[in-house]
């Protein structure tokens, strides 16, 4: 009877794996950064390229920042949902256009809608590198002291803004 | 005078396909060395765009980039565990080859020996009871007599 049940026994354990393996996404890669401090940078604002912007004026607040570029179909997927988000004024966003052109940026911009405070021009990758992105779109929430809370690889969808993101900062804002 | 200027034309064309030409072989360097540690390291890290490469196999641009980016820093005489520890720092143990053995790679670095080390238990354990079945199973009288029966045929 036992030897009989060694065989299921082995079944059970391989399928376990595999129905979990069916739930992972080997894309996306664990970011060292998270509870580490927002690597620092100061680069050109995309609406004024005569103006900085470092993540030191954000000091204090609970801000996304989202890698994108006019060239990446998934941003163009997520983007509504980023405009929608900062019509409600519940979080600040700030872009990084990653390896963009301002001209195409700009007028993609115009086009659908600017969700951010205020874009980073991100033109040789060199800060999307810092931060470790290897694909846009990526958002990382920071918080108030500059720490990076969570990343999110890929686009945002409405599960990931609802169920984790939206409750994150909500939690990181009363701190 | 039309006859100068296609000559002149065909001048400028020549020289732009040079520039062309120029560009594409972009990561010659006068300092071989730097490039032998390039090469070494890029051939070590992942690309984490198209993850069954290394840097130094994979197009993707982001590849392209980070081997710019080891090279400048081996340029500047930082040893290979620097620039390792520099990618490791954005990108996780993920784009090392060889992970690190720790907590949570313990399984990665130790799960095949244990799992041969199981094998040869489950071996050892079977052919202990196959030779215990030998041994400990003298013929019974029946079985005996049966046996000198088709001997003696």
């Amino acid at each position: 009877m036992k030897r009989a049940l060694l065989p299921l026994v082995i079944f059970l354990v391989v399928a376990g794996f595999l129905f979990k393996g069916l739930y992972l996404d080997p894309r996306e890669v664990p970011s060292p950064l998270v509870g580490k401090p927002a690597p620092q940078f100061n680069l050109s604002r995309l609406d004024n390229p005569e103006k900085k912007i470092s993540p030191k004026e954000m000091l204090g607040k609970v801000w996304l920042f989202n890698a994108w570029a006019s060239w990446c179909p998934a941003c163009k997927d997520e983007h509504p949902l980023l405009v929608e988000l900062s019509k409600t004024g519940f979080v600040p966003i700030i872009g990084l256009d990653y390896k963009d052109t301002n001209q195409d940026a700009q007028q993609w911009l115009d086009q659908a809608g600017n969700p951010y405070v205020a874009n980073a021009v991100d033109a040789d990758g060199r800060v999307g590198i810092d931060y470790g992105v290897y694909g846009v779109p990526e958002t990382y929430v920071i918080d108030k002291n500059g720490m990076i809370a969570y990343k999110q690889i890929g686009p945002i969808t409405m599960e990931a803004l609802r169920d984790t993101i939206i409750p994150l900062v909500k939690k990181l804002q009363a701190q | 005078m039309l006859k100068k200027i296609t000559h002149l034309l065909a001048v400028c064309l020549l020289i732009c396909s040079f520039n062309i030409v120029a560009q594409e072989a972009r990561p010659m360097q006068d300092n071989a060395a730097v490039e032998v540690q390039v090469q070494r390291l890029a051939s070590q890290l992942r690309c984490l765009v198209c993850q069954n490469q290394t840097l130094a196999d994979s197009h993707a641009e982001l590849a392209q980039d980070l081997v710019q980016e080891i090279r400048e820093m081996a340029a500047k005489g930082m040893t290979d565990k620097e620039i390792t520890d520099y990618l490791v720092a954005r990108y996780g143990d993920f784009v090392r080859y060889s992970p690190p053995l720790k907590a949570s790679t313990v399984l990665l670095w130790l799960g095949p020996f244990a799992l041969l080390l199981a094998g040869g238990f489950g071996l050892f354990i079977q052919l202990r009871r196959r030779q215990r079945m030998a041994v400990d199973a003298p013929l019974t009288e029946e079985e005996a007599r049966k046996v000198s029966e088709l001997l003696n045929k």
